[in-house]
């Protein structure tokens, strides 16, 4: 059988990586290309001269201020918008999805129905009545008008995937821990939470993604750079000619915005350590 | 340390299954208690009744002196070894056994010192550092107990916890935990399905069926002298034989044969027409290999012998036989109740390991007469039970009832769960 790792499976995971990367390959490269080089037509794969001249330019390191589109402020907005919203999916989806595992209440089934009704609601359908809700309750182009929003999409999936990992955790640690004198909430918060981290850390990670991705109601519940996010600060981006959108730039935030995703998912993924609970019981 | 006291403990689940039905039972302080039974005869219930784990539906529960139904678990100051060792996977062995010192607030020297006495005890300390899945089965066993003895608790609770243990590493823990037992005298309940454990460890043995206490005596009473049919088969390995036997003056005949037995047992069991004689196998012995003289007539048979086993200290020849329809049935109900599964009826005969006897003899067997035990088949009540050296017992231990009501109401996922207590 070992053999079967041979030259078949190999093009494979070339075809597949090639399928995937190959636009990510291109926006990078598009990313340090100048801008001249883009608008003179049909560029290269490779940049002419590569430069950091846009990086500089986004980031605000250049004398000329209004050439980074705001592109700071936007990123100030989408981190604070999304790791808020993600706290507190989490820590309410870590709540409810122990109440779902753990207790046996009349409608329980329900509740889960419900909730995943929810995640399966388009969003688009919400953006109109949210709007006008958001303006009447002073909500409209804040940062609270995003996080409530993301928070409540979130929830669902983030209690899914919460409840499954409670069930995992056997009974019996939770009963240990009260014999040996702890009380509920001590159970709770330092047996079943610590086993539990996998399955936070990958709601964590769902409700981030979601958060910092989302694009329809950023730029539908937004003015100005107060509160719009990287995706729909993008939008904004108009160079002089508006049929000849600055491509490089847009590459540049692009790549800007997929590093910390990247970064996050590299650190999680030691966390997300599947077993953690091996040992637990017999073996 | 304190002495345990159940008064007619009731526990009913919420769908009305009775998984413990008035069970009173004294454990003395710093006495080890064993409950035995099959699955599902509510023992396991009993014990997470005693911890505080289970809601008792009526009764006293007693520790101390004090009555602890509405306590919470932590507030009973109770250590529980559960079976599947609820270890703690995100914390070292160290952290582990100091996770109870921890919760009540003990200073870290304190901590510190407990804890390395527990694992010197224990025999941990190069493990300390480790955690739990990292370890073999048997140091996970040692974990759990170390949580268990670091701190000062009323007593000690098992839950079966050698039954995840492989034969030869059961046999050390279990006179490991009786060596332990002993030197710290603390009192100790400990549920087990499994008979030799119970013999073994126990100060006295509850037999528990159907939620119901069938006798609670020393290891030695039990064996001896077990008030019912579903006692004597549960208590010994292998176990008791049961033959269908009738009573004619001081004569018992059985299906081989007839023997004699004293005139004061043979008047209990008169007139009782059709009963179940009970012999354990190493009352019977190949009479060519005893003592001449010893082996009288009116105390020996003879027998065909199908198969023989021979282990080196002993050996054990089978013969089977038939039984008349109501002793089969009989038989058969106790085989499901004891979790087994008869295949036909069969004499079982230890022998010592000199016989000479091969597969397909016929042999002189001689029987132990003064050992036969008489049950009656209807209610599988001991006739001959000596009630002086049968420990407590109580009046009624019939489960017919019980065993209707539990059938009626248990569906196959509640039967599940009523074995897994």
């Amino acid at each position: 059988m070992r053999r079967k790792t041979g030259v078949g499976t190999w093009l494979g995971f070339i075809v597949i990586l090639v399928w995937c990367l190959l636009p990510i390959a291109w926006i990078v490269s598009l990313s340090f290309k100048s801008l001249a080089e883009t608008t003179t037509g049909s560029p290269q794969f490779l940049p002419k001269d590569a430069t950091w001249e846009n990086y500089k330019v986004l980031l605000g390191m250049t004398d000329d201020k209004t050439a980074s589109h705001d592109f700071l402020a936007a990123l100030r907005n989408s981190f604070g918008i999304s790791i808020i919203a993600t706290i507190l999916a989490v820590m309410i989806a870590t709540l409810a999805a122990y109440a779902i595992a753990r207790l046996d209440f009349k409608g329980k089934r329900l509740v889960l129905s419900l909730a995943l009704a929810i995640a399966m609601f388009p969003v688009v359908s919400l953006v109109g009545p949210l709007f006008d809700m958001w303006r009447t309750f002073h909500l409209f182009n804040t940062w609270p008008g995003l996080i409530i929003p993301y928070m409540t999409f979130t929830l669902p999936l983030a209690i899914w995937v919460l409840s499954a990992f409670f069930r995992e955790i056997p009974w019996e640690m939770e009963q240990a821990a009260q014999v040996d004198g702890a009380t509920s909430w001590q159970a709770f918060r330092k047996v079943i939470v610590p086993l539990a981290a996998p399955g936070v850390f990958t709601a964590a990670i769902l409700t981030f993604f979601f958060a910092w991705n989302e694009f329809v109601l950023a730029i539908s519940l937004t003015s100005t750079t107060k509160s719009r996010t990287v995706p729909a600060q993008m939008s904004y981006f108009v160079g002089p000619d508006p049929f000849n959108p600055p491509y490089v730039q847009l590459a540049t935030a692009s790549v800007i915005v997929t590093i910390p995703v990247i970064i996050i998912v590299l650190l999680f993924q030691r966390r997300i350590v599947a077993g953690l609970t091996s040992g637990a019981v017999k073996g | 340390m304190a002495a345990i006291e159940m008064k007619n403990i009731v526990k009913q689940y919420g769908d009305g299954f009775p998984a413990v039905n008035d069970i009173s039972i004294d454990v003395e302080d710093g006495e080890f208690m064993i409950l035995v039974g099959p699955s599902g005869c509510g023992k396991s219930t009993l014990l997470r009744m005693i911890v505080g784990l289970e809601d008792i539906t009526s009764g006293d529960m007693m520790i101390g002196g004090k009555r602890v139904n509405d306590l919470a678990p932590r507030e009973r100051n109770l250590a529980m070894v559960f079976q599947n060792y609820a270890l703690y996977p995100h914390l070292t062995v160290y952290e582990n056994i100091a996770f109870p010192l921890r919760l009540a607030g003990a200073s870290n020297e304190e901590v510190d010192k407990k804890v390395r006495d527990a694992s010197r005890t224990l025999e941990l300390d190069e493990h300390l550092e480790r955690k739990p899945g990292n370890l073999s089965g048997g140091q996970r066993q040692r974990v759990a107990m170390g949580r268990a003895i670091v701190r000062d608790a009323e007593a000690f609770l098992f839950d079966e916890p050698l039954s995840n243990l492989d034969a030869k590493l059961r046999g050390q823990m279990r006179t490991e935990i009786s060596r332990l037992q002993r030197r710290l005298g603390i009192t100790t309940v400990y549920v087990t399905h499994d008979q030799t454990e119970a013999m073994t460890l126990g100060d006295r043995v509850a037999v528990l069926k159907r939620g119901i206490l069938q006798q609670l005596a020393t290891p030695r009473e039990l064996y001896t002298n077990p008030v019912n049919l579903f006692v004597a088969g549960f208590i010994g390995s292998p176990p008791m034989n049961f033959l269908p036997a009738t009573v004619e003056g001081s004569s018992v005949k059985l299906p081989f044969g007839t023997v004699t037995i004293s005139a004061d047992r043979a008047k209990r069991a008169q007139g009782k027409g059709l009963l179940i004689a009970g012999i354990r196998p190493e009352h019977f012995e190949d009479a060519a290999v005893m003592e001449s003289g010893k082996a009288t007539p009116g105390s020996t048979f003879r027998t065909k012998v199908d198969v023989v086993e021979w282990l080196g200290n002993q050996a054990f020849a089978y013969s089977p036989f038939e039984a008349p329809e109501e002793v089969q049935q009989q038989l058969l109900q106790l085989e499901r109740d004891l979790d087994g599964e008869a295949l036909h009826t069969q004499l079982v005969i230890s022998l010592d390991s000199s016989s000479r006897v091969k597969e397909g003899d016929e042999a002189e067997i001689w029987v132990d007469s003064s050992k036969i035990h008489l049950f009656d088949p209807a209610t599988g009540e001991n006739l001959t039970v000596d009630e002086s050296a049968a420990g407590i017992s109580p009046s009624d231990t019939s489960t017919a009832e019980i065993a209707d009501k539990q059938d009626s109401i248990a569906s196959p996922g509640e039967q599940e769960a009523a074995k897994e207590t």
